[in-house]
C-alpha cells in the first residue's frame, strides 16, 4: 500500500517559525531590506548605463570606419644583417580619405551583424557673426540614414531633420550654436570652411543634444554640402558609420570590420575610453556595495538561526532520539532558513519594484532628465537568487552543526 | 524455546573526561522477546549509561550489542536513527517533549517520521495512546503546558506509537504518583503478554522491579547479579 509521506521536517520548522514570529519577522526584514537594496542599486546601475549610451548614439554610432595616419618605416630593413639604420618617424601625409567608399559601404551592408551603414565627412568650419567667428564643425551626412542612425528627430527642438534633405543649402544647428549667433529656423547664416569656402546657409532646425560640447559647435549638413566647403569631388569620405545589431558586442566586432575593410575601425567604447572607464568603476563600486548589503543581511539570518538551534538543542537531541537522522536535521533548519527567506524576498521585490517605479517619475531636470533608472527582469532574477543563495548558506551551515549533535551528552547534562 | 530481541557482549566503556574511569564492565546480557525486564542498581553504577548504549545513541563502546538478530556495534548513525524510530521506543529520565508542539503531535511524530500509515490513522492512534495514559482531555494542549507526570505519561506514549519491539525506559515512573505507577505497570504487562513486546525499565521502585519478570542489579559498572532476588 503506498501512503503519502506527511512532510514532518517541514511541519517542525513551520511550527518552529510560527512559535518565534519575532524572531523571523526580524530575520525576514533584514533579507528585505538587503534585496531591496541590492535590486535597487542594481537597477539604479542599469538605468544609468542605458541612459549614458542612449546619449552617446544621438552623435556616434556603434563602429566608426575611417582612415588612420600612418607612420613611415624605415625603408632599408634587411634581415639577418645587423645594420644600424637611423630612421625619423613621421606621419605619412596623405589624406585621410576612404578609397572608393561606395564599394566598402557595399561591403559593409553585406555583414549579417550590421544594421545600417552611412558615411559621414567632418569639416572645420568657422560660424560668421558681423566680426566675429566662432569655431565649430559641420557634419556632412546623408539626413535619411542618419536620422535612423542617430535617431535625429528626437532631439530636434525646432524644425525638421527631413528639411535637410530638400534644401541642399540647409543646416541644422546646435542650440548652443543658434542662441550665440541669434538664429532660428529659417534665418540665414555665413560659414566659412577650414579651406577658405564662405557659403550662406539656410538653417532648417535646431538640435538639442543636452551634451553642451556638441550643441555649442556642431551642425549638421548635407554630405554633398560638405564635399562642396573641403572643394572636393563626390567620393571624398573620410568617415562611414557602423550600427550593428547588439552595441555591446561592437568591441568584440570592430576588428572583424577592420580586416574587412582595411580600414581603422573603432568601437563606441574605445572611442569613449575615460567615460567607460569612469562607468567600469560605478559598475564595481555599486555591486560591490549591493552584495555587501546582501551579505550583512545573510549574517542576520545567519546569527539567529543559529540562536535558535542553540536553544532548540534539547528539541534536535530528542529528535534525534526518536529517530530523525542528521539530514532529518538539516532539512529542517534549511527549511526554516529558506521560509524566511522567501518572505523575505517577496517584502523585498515588493520594495525595491516601488522604489524604482517612484524614481523612475521623478523629474531631476538637466541633461539627465528623469532619474535614470529601470525595471529590468535580471536585477530582479538576480536579486532572487542571490537571496535564496545567502539565506540557503545561512541556514545551512548552524544546521550542520545541529545534525552533528550527540543527543547522549544533552541527555547527560 | 525463548526467542532472543537483545543480546550484549561484553560491553565495556571508558569515560576520558575529567580521569580514566571504567564506567561499564563487560556487561553481558540477554533478553527475551515478550519479556518485562528490570535493572536496578545504586545511584551512579552506570544504569543510564547502560540504556543509552542498547537504544543505539551511544556508539562509542567495546564489545558487541545485537537486536533483532543484528549486530548493530558498528553500524553507520543513519542506520541506527532508523531502527530507533521503528523498533524501539525511549523514555528519558529528564528531558521528555518538544514544548512547542501539542501533546498529540508529540505523541504522533515518529510514526510522521517512520510514514507507513497516512496522516488520519496516526492521528487516531496517537489519541487511543494518549486516552491509555489518562491524558485524552490534555491532547491539545502545547506539552509545556503541563506537568511534569504528565509530561512523563506522555512520552510514554509516545515511546508506544509505532509499536516498537523494544520499549525502553529510564525511569519511566520517576515522577508519578502510585495510581499512576500501577497504571503504566499494567501496560507494560499487557504489552508483553498480549502483544511479545519487550520492555527494558531502570527503576529505583522496588514495588516496581519486583512485579517485573526478572530484574538484573548493577554494581560499579557491573553485572552483578542477572536474576535478583527479592527477599
Ligand atoms: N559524560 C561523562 N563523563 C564522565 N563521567 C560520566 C559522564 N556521564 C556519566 N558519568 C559518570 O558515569 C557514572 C554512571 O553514570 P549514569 O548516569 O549511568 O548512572 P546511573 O546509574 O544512571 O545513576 P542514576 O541512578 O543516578 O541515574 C557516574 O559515576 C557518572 O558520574
Ligand atoms: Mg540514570
Amino acid at each position: 500500500m503506498f501512503v503519502k509521506k506527511h512532510p514532518v521536517n517541514g511541519e517542525v520548522a513551520y511550527t518552529y517559525i510560527v512559535s518565534n514570529k519575532k524572531l523571523t519577522m526580524v530575520a525576514a526584514l533584514g533579507v528585505t531590506l538587503g534585496i531591496a537594496v541590492f535590486i535597487f542599486m542594481n537597477s539604479m546601475l542599469a538605468g544609468f548605463d542605458k541612459s549614458s549610451s542612449e546619449a552617446f548614439f544621438k552623435s556616434i554610432p556603434h563602429i566608426r570606419i575611417y582612415k588612420d595616419d600612418e607612420i613611415s618605416k624605415p625603408i632599408v630593413n634587411q634581415s639577418g644583417k645587423n645594420i644600424p639604420v637611423i630612421v625619423n618617424p613621421k606621419v605619412v601625409p596623405s589624406n585621410n580619405t576612404i578609397v572608393n567608399p561606395k564599394q566598402v559601404i557595399q561591403l559593409l551592408k553585406n555583414q549579417s551583424d550590421v544594421v545600417l551603414v552611412t558615411p559621414q565627412l567632418t569639416v572645420g568650419i568657422f560660424y560668421n557673426n558681423a566680426k566675429t567667428q566662432i569655431s565649430g564643425r559641420a557634419i556632412g551626412i546623408l539626413p535619411e540614414e542618419a536620422n535612423q542612425m542617430f535617431n535625429m528627430e528626437s532631439y530636434v527642438v525646432e524644425g525638421n531633420v527631413n528639411n535637410l534633405k530638400n534644401n541642399i543649402n540647409g543646416i541644422l544647428l546646435g542650440s548652443g550654436v543658434a542662441a550665440k549667433m541669434n538664429v532660428r529656423e529659417g534665418d540665414n547664416i555665413s560659414i566659412t570652411s577650414s579651406v577658405g569656402m564662405t557659403k550662406v546657409m539656410k538653417v532648417i532646425g535646431v538640435f538639442q543634444t543636452n551634451n553642451s560640447v556638441v550643441d555649442k559647435t556642431t551642425a549638421y549638413v548635407n554630405i554633398a554640402f560638405a564635399q562642396q566647403l573641403m572643394k572636393k569631388n563626390s567620393s571624398y569620405i573620410t568617415d562611414i558609420n557602423v550600427n550593428i545589431k547588439d552595441y555591446n558586442k561592437a568591441k568584440a566586432y570592430a576588428p572583424e570590420l577592420a580586416q574587412l575593410t582595411n580600414y581603422k575601425a573603432e568601437d563606441w567604447e574605445s572611442a569613449n575610453e575615460t567615460y567607460m572607464a569612469a562607468t567600469r568603476m560605478r559598475a564595481i563600486i555599486i555591486r560591490f556595495v549591493s552584495i555587501s548589503i546582501l551579505l550583512v543581511a545573510g549574517f542576520g539570518i545567519y546569527n539567529i538561526l543559529n540562536m535558535t538551534v542553540m536553544q532548540k538543542i534539547n528539541d534536535i537531541a530528542i529528535l534525534k532520539a526518536i529517530g530523525f537522522n542528521g539530514r532529518d536535521v538539516i532539512r529542517i533548519f534549511v527549511s526554516q532558513a529558506l521560509i524566511i527567506g522567501l518572505i523575505g524576498i517577496v517584502f523585498g521585490v515588493l520594495f525595491a519594484s516601488i522604489m524604482v517605479a517612484v524614481l523612475q517619475n521623478y523629474y531631476v531636470g538637466g541633461d539627465i532628465g528623469y532619474f535614470p533608472i529601470y525595471f529590468k527582469l535580471s536585477n530582479f532574477l538576480k536579486g532572487i537568487f542571490f537571496g535564496f543563495a545567502v539565506t540557503f548558506l545561512a541556514g545551512f551551515i548552524p544546521a550542520r552543526k545541529a545534525a552533528n549533535i550527540d543527543p547522549v551528552s544533552i541527555f547527560r547534562k | 524455546m525463548k526467542e532472543i530481541i537483545l543480546k550484549t557482549e561484553s560491553i565495556t566503556k571508558h569515560f576520558h573526561d575529567p580521569v580514566e574511569f571504567k564506567v561499564l564492565d563487560e556487561i553481558s546480557f540477554e533478553v527475551y522477546k515478550g519479556e518485562f525486564l528490570t535493572v536496578i542498581g545504586k545511584s551512579g553504577c552506570g544504569k543510564s549509561t547502560l540504556l543509552y548504549i542498547l537504544s543505539t545513541m551511544d556508539t562509542e563502546f567495546d564489545g558487541e550489542l545485537f537486536i533483532d538478530n543484528q549486530n548493530i556495534s558498528r553500524w553507520k548513525q543513519d542506520k541506527l536513527a532508523a531502527i530507533r524510530n521503528e523498533k524501539i521506543g525511549f523514555v528519558f529520565q529528564f528531558h521528555y517533549l518538544l514544548g512547542e508542539f501539542t501533546c498529540l503531535k508529540n505523541v504522533m511524530i515518529p510514526a510522521l517520521r517512520l510514514g507507513k500509515l497516512p496522516y488520519d490513522v496516526i492521528e487516531e492512534k496517537a489519541y487511543q495512546k494518549l486516552e491509555l495514559l489518562g491524558l485524552k482531555d490534555q491532547a491539545l494542549k502545547p506539552s509545556s503546558k503541563l506537568s511534569g507526570g504528565q509530561q512523563q505519561r506522555v512520552a510514554i506514549a509516545r515511546a508506544l506509537i509505532n509499536d516498537p519491539l523494544i520499549i525502553m525506559g529510564d525511569e519511566p515512573t520517576g515522577n508519578l504518583d502510585s495510581m499512576n505507577t500501577q497504571n503504566i505497570f499494567s501496560i507494560f504487562k499487557e504489552l508483553t503478554q498480549e502483544f511479545g513486546q519487550t520492555i527494558i525499565a531502570v527503576t529505583h521502585d522496588q514495588d516496581f522491579a519486583k512485579a517485573s519478570d526478572r530484574t538484573i542489579e548493577m554494581q560499579d559498572g557491573k553485572i552483578i547479579n542477572q536474576n535478583y532476588k527479592f527477599i
